[in-house]
């Protein structure tokens, strides 16, 4: 694009030497300040310094306390002057020296004669000025006039005041809240502006009053609102009323959406978008609500001003996300889009198309799309990009063609963090999509062949490592690890050996090769890399030496790392030199919060690279060596299931305690984390006496105490039950903490001798059938359950009562059973009467389960349900039925 | 959307006014929210603002670009780059009205000479003229010609109240003191 008035650089120069501001210097112009104190002022001469002066702010130079004071006063004298214009600069000049209090009162008196002048400008400006710089105290003697002001019959004057009031409602409510008589006759104005700026400062002073807001809306949308803004106010206010009255529950009609509907046929382009909005925005909205609003934007996306396609595409791909059906009308008009000069339009109509797009427009689009990526910026490469992501999480069949696409702008050009989103993406498809695993690891090799980010490399390199081994043909990726070990830096190279490592433990067939190739780093001229080298020669026994055995060794290379990284950096600092070697197993492995347990439980997200691969059993994993590494409980055998960490205390007690359930094959442990908040305090033998007179199935066999308990360090006790084998056996527990509490003086930490016996009651605990169940999800959940076939399918139907909606039905069951929703189903579109949502899972002894739950409503809100329920075990599926008839 | 809820979201909004020159200088700033604390950070923002609209065509209409959780809509004219920024929440077109009405009230005032030298000797008016269009990010105006009629009543000596001029007065007195000034 051609800019044909832009200056070149060379005659630039002169161009400066045209700007009146050329050369201009602080020093020099706040001496020039002097004319102000000229007896006899020159308007001309004193406007030209205080442009100066405001030049000179606007370019970003700060004044001293002593140059911002001194200026101010002077300014005050130019008061004395009758020139208007000069006035006007002046009322400026003191808005941007934000004077001090004590200054002000200087002011104060000029002002508020201005304030009732004759002259309207006068009046407005000095109201907008003083309300600027005033406070508390000034205000309730100016009150008076602000009130009259804002019923002044200049609309300039009224507005001015109110638009104070607006401000000042932030400082002083109560003095503010005493104008509105006023403020609602101005309301009524016949000025346009002075409506809405009227109508903004009523509303804001009502806010906290439901019911008058909504006699304002309702009085108001059946008159005549007259400006365009004022509308669009009243539009946000009958939204917000439609928000807190709810459905009209009988009818069906939604208060106030007639108002909303006629808004849409408004002249202002303005009103027609902020309608259009708020009904795309309002809870619950049915298909007929939205396809009028969805019609004016359609005819939006055709525009020729670029602000109003933007407005339209972006209020769409918003509603695209929760009704991607009512959008589909526009996709012509949003392809037409795709080749729009603004490239933000063009990216949120590729983003919506994708949202929309069904399985047979997937490969249509993806053309499309590949020649529009070449001319946009990553920014909006990478929000494409997510979008690709969920799409083919959506059409894991469709993966092969996005699994390209992928790999083809992985190759291209592109920062960091697009390359991160591409790759981030990829590993989460392989990660989901079993078949499209080998494809994408080979991607990713290739993409690190010719990969300028380190951290990148080191990343997939890792990846490899984990999931390399495990496809049909491992050999494979070996050349291009080992081409990164001769080509890379320090880095790479050290965590290409790690990966080839890997392959070496898992794969037996490899295993004499990858020893070569380890042998050769061993003359790597970096430390590292060497290091790790002779350290995998050793532990997979390369070099002839004591060989460790296989299992270790494959513990050493994928064994998560269970020590706390600041508990480790800590220990390792703490640690001098000596004959005795650092012993990590004395690292503490308690951690301040449980991010592990935490983090798992609000359903997996997504994470890309920089999340371990599978989170959730790397936080069993970790819970099962705790757990076995007490002698009491070594001999239970595999932890099957850790439940989220349930508190049993309200927040901000004394005690902070919650309880986690470990699930083995015939015992169950509660795990209680418990954390002192009392720093006079220290608790010592803490342990917690359950009471499971309402679990008759279980039997307590053990119990481990906490030695002592500090202030703000947490600890762990546990309570062992024996239960019957196979038995999804449940109840209720009560828990009591019982310990010996010592006082510790605050100054000096140290504690008393004696303590004292103490209780504390906790909240129950229950034992519930989803606690025999893990969450685990399948891909393709129609594979699935017809490969485990009907022999062991068990249907039922069973009526859930009334209730609000399907959406809250399907969650009971979801929470009751425990399982894990698939491909999306757990969602219940708004207002649907019927809906089928997919879960699987592991039952207890590692059976899976698919259930298939279709859950209709009718119109008296009452639900009802089949579940058909498939297993590898029919006593399994019955069973699952039995939770959901008892639940 | 919570973001209604909070009092001050209800009425719309603008974070900011800038006028910069075709290398991303000021001209005239005003910023209304407290988001960009530091001189050092308003720059910035003027910079990666400036930057990411430099190379799109925003000269016969308004153009629209998102920044940092922003909606910025702007135009360009000859050597002069004008902006108006809102929050993620507010409706474009009020912000583009907005727009519309300062970049109006800068022509009238700069006589359809609206360009960087010409906005520099007349910075006064366009300062009182962004005084015109916002207080405290709230709208205060948004007429082009009555914004320019506001700024250009500056000289007259005890004008008739502005109630009762017509626009086509507030121009002709606007039009009447540009003269003058070029005499001076």
């Amino acid at each position: 694009m051609a800019q044909p008035l832009v200056k070149k650089d060379d005659d630039r120069d002169d161009e400066m030497d045209f700007s009146p501001f050329y050369g201009i210097e602080k020093g020099a112009v706040l001496q020039e300040a002097r004319v102000f104190n000229d007896p006899q002022l020159d308007p001309r001469r004193c406007s030209q310094v205080i442009t100066k002066l405001l030049y000179l702010l606007n370019q970003g130079e700060s004044f001293t306390k002593v140059e911002a004071t001194e200026v101010f006063f002077a300014v005050t004298k130019l008061f004395q002057s009758k020139d208007v214009g000069l006035r006007r600069m002046v009322y400026l000049m003191i808005k941007d020296l934000s004077p001090s209090a004590d200054e002000v009162i200087i002011v104060t008196s000029s002002l508020m004669k201005d304030m009732n002048s004759r002259t309207d400008m006068y009046r407005a400006n000095a109201i907008r000025v003083l309300c600027r710089i005033t406070d508390g105290t000034l205000l309730t003697q100016i009150e008076r006039y602000l009130k009259q002001a804002i019923v002044d019959k200049n609309p300039v004057v009224a507005s001015a005041a109110l638009v104070s009031g607006i401000h000042l409602l932030q400082t002083n409510p109560e003095i503010v809240k005493r104008w509105s008589n006023e403020v609602q006759e101005a309301v009524q104005s016949r000025a346009a502006l002075v409506q809405f700026h009227a109508l903004g400062l009523l509303h804001q002073i009502r806010q906290n009053d439901r019911l008058a807001v909504s006699k304002l809306v309702t009085s108001l949308t059946r008159g005549s609102v007259r400006s365009p803004l004022a509308q669009c106010l009243l539009i946000r206010y009958t939204s917000q009323v439609i928000r807190e009255s709810g459905m009209n529950n009988q009818t069906g009609e939604r208060p106030f959406y007639d108002y909303l509907d006629g808004c849409l046929r408004h002249k202002a382009e303005m009103v027609i978008f902020e309608a259009a909005r708020a009904i795309t925005e309002l809870n619950g909205v049915t298909a007929r609500e939205l396809t009028p609003a969805i019609t004016v934007l359609q005819l939006f996306l055709s525009s020729s001003k670029p602000v109003l396609r933007f407005a339209a595409v972006r209020t769409l791909n918003k509603v695209a996300m929760t009704h991607p059906l009512a959008v589909t009308n526009c996709n012509i008009d949003m392809e037409s889009l795709i080749s729009d000069q603004n490239r933000s339009i063009a990216t949120l109509a590729i983003t919506t198309l994708l949202k929309t797009g069904n399985e047979s427009s997937v490969d249509r689009l993806m053309k499309q799309i590949t020649n529009f990526m070449s001319d946009i910026a990553d920014e909006f490469k990478i929000v494409v990009v997510e979008a690709i992501r969920s799409l083919c999480l959506k059409f894991p069949l469709k993966y092969r063609s996005l699994m390209n696409f992928l790999s083809n702008i992985l190759r291209e050009e592109g920062g960091f963090d697009y390359k991160k989103a591409i790759v981030d993406s990829i590993v989460i498809l392989i990660r989901d999509i079993p078949d499209a695993k080998e494809s994408g690891l080979l991607h990713l090799c290739e993409f690190i062949e010719d990969c300028e980010f380190t951290y990148l490399s080191t990343q997939i390199l890792h990846f490899l490592g984990n999931e390399g081994p495990k496809t049909s043909d491992p050999s494979k990726y070996i050349r291009y690890i080992y081409n990164r070990v001769i080509l890379e830096n320090a880095t790479v190279r050290a965590a290409a050996v790690s990966t080839l490592a890997k392959f070496g433990a898992m794969v037996d067939s490899l295993k004499p090769r990858i020893f070569v190739l380890l042998k050769r780093c061993l003359f790597d001229n970096d430390d590292e890399v060497r290091d790790r080298a002779t350290l995998y020669l050793n532990t997979l026994g390369g070099d002839g030496t004591v060989v460790e055995t296989d299992s270790e060794a494959k513990e050493f290379l994928f064994g998560s790392f269970d020590v706390p990284l600041g508990n480790m950096e800590t220990s390792l600092k703490n640690y001098e030199p000596s004959e005795e070697p650092f012993d990590i197993n004395a690292v503490p492995k308690e951690v301040k919060s449980q991010p592990l347990a935490e983090k798992k439980a609000p359903g997996k997200k997504p994470t890309g690279l920089g999340a371990p691969p599978s989170a959730p059993t790397s936080a069993a994993d970790a819970y099962e060596k705790t757990l076995l590494s007490i002698p009491e409980f070594a001999s239970f055998g595999k932890l099957f299931k850790s439940s989220a960490p349930v508190e049993l205390t309200e927040a901000e007690t004394e005690y902070a305690v919650t309880v986690i359930k470990h699930i083995f094959s015939n015992h169950v442990v509660f795990q209680y984390n418990c954390t002192n908040t009392i720093p006079e305090q220290l608790l010592e033998n803490v342990i917690v006496v359950v009471d499971s007179s309402e679990a008759e199935e279980f039997a307590e066999v053990a119990s481990k105490p906490l030695r002592s308990l500090p202030y703000d360090t947490p600890g762990q006790t546990y309570v062992a039950f024996e239960k019957p084998e196979g038995v999804t056996a449940v109840g209720k527990f009560s828990n009591v903490l019982r310990f010996i509490v010592k006082e510790v003086d605050p100054s000096t930490g140290e504690a008393e001798d004696d303590g004292v016996e103490d209780e504390y009651q906790l909240e129950d605990l229950e034992v519930v059938a989803a606690d025999y169940i893990l969450k685990v999800g399948v891909s393709n959940f129609r594979n699935a359950w017809e490969s485990m076939g009907p022999d062991c399918e068990r249907v039922d139907e069973y009526g859930l009562g009334p209730r609000e909606n399907l959406a809250e039905a399907v969650n009971a069951v979801i929470n009751l059973l425990g399982l894990q929703p698939c491909e999306g189903t757990e969602v219940v579109p708004n207002n649907s009467r019927s809906h089928t949502c997919l879960l699987s899972g592991v039952y207890i002894g590692n059976v899976k389960v698919l259930v298939r739950l279709s859950v209709g409503i009718d119109a008296q809100k009452e639900v009802a349900m089949k579940l058909a329920v498939r297993s590898e075990d029919e006593s399994v599926s019955e069973a699952i039925h039995e939770i959901v008839a008892s639940g | 959307m919570s973001a209604y809820s909070l009092s001050r979201e209800a009425v719309p909004t603008v974070k900011n006014i800038l006028l910069l020159d075709s290398e991303g200088k000021r001209v005239a700033v005003k910023y209304y929210t407290d988001e960009w604390p530091t001189n050092a950070a308003k720059l910035a923002f003027e910079k990666s603002i400036f930057t990411k609209t430099q190379k799109t065509n925003a000269r016969t209409e308004a153009e629209i670009a998102m920044l940092e959780n922003n909606i910025i809509v702007y135009r360009f004219v000859q050597d002069l780059h004008f902006f108006v920024t809102g929050g993620d929440e507010e409706n474009e077109l009020i912000l583009a009205t907005v727009l519309q009405g300062f970049f109006d009230a800068v022509t009238l005032l700069l006589r359809n000479n609206v360009e960087q030298k010409e906005a520099l000797e007349n910075l006064d008016l366009i300062l009182l003229c962004l005084d015109e269009i916002v207080d405290g990010g709230m709208i205060l105006e948004t007429d082009g010609s009555i914004i320019a009629g506001k700024v250009a009543t500056h000289s007259m000596d005890d004008g008739a109240p502005l109630s009762e001029q017509t626009i086509s007065q507030a121009l002709a007195t606007a039009r009447e003191h540009l003269t003058r000034s070029l005499l001076r």
